[in-house]
């Protein structure tokens, strides 16, 4: 099984990410790959930079150096050229500006000129802003092509089909579980405000399409009939298996895991383990795991990464990586000399 | 949870699924009632002593302001989370924009109808402005910032007296009018009418977003902004979206009191207006539309008409030396108060902020044990 696996190509392939908070260096220089398909687990002591790595690759911390290569794509880097943004933004008004103003010094008396170039000036402004936040896509195009690189945001490696869970649950918790779930479905869904303005035939058909999923969704992860229920009034495992049916509502390609099982009895933690096998198997997913719990992790992965300390440490199957002795030190100390 | 459906009466329920399923047309029906029951409860004992029927009818299209402005506050505040503390800015670009569109003044004579339109992008456009800058912000500092917006703008009206009579404003704005009908200052029920159009359009457009994917995507910002932009969620252009769109009901809300006044200046848009908005979407219940709606209706009757009517109807009492009139603001900040310790949730509470604020009292099944929540973080 883990041969077949890491035979294919990466899906996920990080090189040299670092990343430094003041004077600490919660990640150095990792490099990382994940072969499509795969269960990969990424192992430490506490504080080894697991986390940060994580929020790193999600899109939610920018690394200080290194990159991250998502499905062929430079998504996740440092920025190149990030003052022209500014300069795109507000040079066309400048200029307008400028020239209404200067045809108003040369004709002479009337407030005509600057009036409209304001107006102009104004629009522009409106328009980019537009653009930008409605058309998101034509915005990233126009950065390319200016030469700008901007890191991708969280949402935007939703989109890309990354899709992830948190170490302390972030559910919606004032939300109904359909809600949760209809909301990790966002980047899937096409109905802009103004089919749901008018209440457009596509826009119901889709809403409705999307509550059907919803409800397989969460008999997915054995919560049959609780489309209702506030989240917050979850108990503790479905709150967990809530938010992995959110995270699956994105359709990712990779699925981020940070620490599913904890606080899980054992009983929930055998049964939450054999479903993410069965997501790999069923749903073709690949998928990056945190874990604590050895018997988890030996249990589901094909690759096994140890950090310590933010550096790379080990890397090989279950079975190399547990008699490593670097890795055993790690997690046991040195031993005495 | 299961306890609370259990007790509910079925014909409520089909009533609620009726409602639900078709909301638009439940809408305008409740909408037509509210506006034909009105001005006949106004001609009732005690209402009938206070004013007659035209005041009345009157001060109610006065009051369809306000619950304009509230619908579109509760989508920044009560809906995406962002508290704006400078809603009063959207409420008088709109207002300005119809001063210039149809005034002597500026020379321009643009029908109402279409201004009302005009109005509400002018304002949504500001509120992409106002909000673009504010996106990293959040809570007090948001509130600040808004807060200083609404300032800037009545001040800016103020100032430019070329532009804008600064503090004599403009007069003489024209009123509506439709082919074959001109409204008059002397009768109010024409204003009242157009009035609830415009609020049933508002009800309609505000339910529908709410429960559609923009609307979740604000609640998920306003739950966890974090959690929501790493579910897919543009946090960007979904609380840009809020601002313009809680900016363009106000802008709807300006044109229609330009047009009905006659009259702009800058004076009429001051904090007072802002914070207003904002207790009445609390008073009347954050992110209950229905709620928010009458939360408005009543704080503006009560401030302008009960309150003044105060002095006459205890005439002849031992209070009757006391001018009411004088604490309407005293009395008003007394009942905010009452309010926020005895029902923080507002008059007509949201069903779901009706559980966030009891759950204590009511959760019989006991969510995640927190102590292993806790745990699970390190």
């Amino acid at each position: 099984m883990s041969d077949a696996a890491s035979q294919g190509r990466s899906i996920l392939k990080a090189s040299q990410v670092t990343r430094q908070f003041g004077g600490l260096v919660a990640v150095r220089e990792v490099d990382f790959e994940i072969p499509e398909g795969a269960i990969v687990s990424l192992i430490g002591p506490n504080g080894a930079g697991k986390t940060t790595f994580f929020n790193v690759v999600a899109g939610i911390i920018e690394p200080t150096a290194g990159a991250v290569e998502f499905r062929g794509q430079r998504v996740i880097a440092r920025p190149q050229r990030g003052w022209l943004e500014p300069v795109l933004w507000f040079l066309p008004s400048v200029v307008v500006e400028a020239v209404g103003i200067s045809v108003e010094l040369a004709i002479g008396h009337s407030e005509q000129g600057a009036a409209i170039a304001t107006g102009i000036a104004f629009a522009l402004l409106v328009a980019m802003l537009l653009m930008a936040s409605i058309r998101s896509d034509v915005y990233r195009r126009l950065l390319t092509r200016t030469g700008i690189f901007r890191s991708a945001r969280p949402n935007d490696m939703v989109r890309a089909g990354l899709g992830r869970t948190f170490q302390n649950i972030r559910l919606f918790k004032n939300m109904t579980a359909e809600e949760n779930i209809l909301v990790g479905m966002h980047s899937r869904l096409r109905a802009t405000p103004v089919d749901a303005l008018f209440a457009t035939p596509r826009q119901r058909a889709e809403e409705e399409r999307a509550r059907k999923r919803a409800s397989e969704l969460l008999a997915l992860v054995g919560l049959t009939g609780r489309e209702d229920e506030l989240a917050k009034n979850l108990p503790y495992g479905d709150q967990r298996r809530l938010e992995l049916a959110r995270a699956l509502a994105s359709e990712p390609a990779l699925l981020l895991l940070d620490e599913p099982t904890a606080g899980m009895n054992p009983h929930e933690t055998d049964e939450l383990t054999a479903l993410i096998a069965r997501l790999r198997r069923d749903l073709g997913l690949t998928i990056l795991l945190i874990e604590h719990d050895m018997r988890v992790v030996m249990g589901i992965s094909d690759r096994v990464t140890v950090l310590d300390h933010g550096e790379r440490i080990a890397e090989g199957t279950p079975e190399e990586v547990r008699r490593d002795p670097r890795v055993i030190e790690a997690y046991l100390g040195a031993p005495a000399a | 949870m299961t306890g609370l459906s259990a007790r509910r009466l079925p014909l409520l329920d089909r009533l609620r699924a009726a409602s639900s399923s078709h909301r638009s047309i439940s809408s305008i029906v409740t909408m037509a009632l509210i506006t034909a029951l009105l001005p006949i409860i106004a001609t009732i004992p005690p209402f009938s002593g206070f004013n007659p029927q035209s005041v009345w009818v009157n001060s109610f299209a006065d009051a369809g302001v306000y619950v304009l402005l509230a619908l579109g506050l509760n989508i920044v505040v009560g809906l995406a989370g962002l508290l704006d503390l400078g809603y009063a800015a959207f409420f008088a670009i709109g207002a300005y924009t119809y001063a210039y569109g149809a005034s002597p003044f500026s020379g321009n004579d643009f029908p109402f109808w279409g201004m009302l339109l005009v109005g509400a992008f002018v304002a949504a456009m500001f509120g992409l402005l106002l909000g673009a800058p504010t996106l990293r912000l959040r809570g007090d500092y948001l509130a600040i910032v808004t807060l200083g917006f609404g300032e800037i703008v009545p001040t800016v009206f103020l100032n430019a007296d070329r532009y804008t009579k600064g503090t004599n404003g403009i007069s003489g704005v024209y009123l509506p009018s439709l082919p074959g009908y001109q409204f008059t200052f002397t009768d109010p029920w024409p204003f009242y009418i157009t009035m609830a159009v415009i609020v049933t359009v508002a009800i309609i457009a505000i339910f529908r977003l709410q429960e559609s994917r923009l609307g979740r995507a604000w609640m998920a910002i306003r739950e966890d902004e974090l959690a929501a932009t790493s579910n897919g969620v543009n946090a960007v252009s979904t609380k840009l979206l809020a601002f313009a769109l809680g900016a363009s009901t106000a802008g709807l809300g300006g044109v229609f009191v330009a047009s009905k006044l006659a009259f702009v200046s800058p004076d009429q848009f001051g904090f007072t207006v802002s914070f207003t908005v904002l207790a009445m979407v609390v008073l009347g219940g954050m992110g209950n539309i229905w709620g928010v709606a009458a939360g408005a209706f009543i704080v503006w009757e009560i401030l302008t008409v009960i309150l003044k009517q105060l002095n006459a109807v205890l005439a002849g009492t031992p209070l009757s030396g006391i001018d009411f009139l004088q604490y309407q603001y005293l009395l008003y900040g007394l009942a905010l108060v009452a309010m926020m310790l005895l029902r923080p949730e507002g008059l007509f509470p949201s069903a779901r902020r009706r559980r966030e604020l009891h759950a204590a009292e009511e959760a019989e099944e006991p969510a995640a044990p927190t102590g292993a929540l806790e745990g699970a973080g390190q």
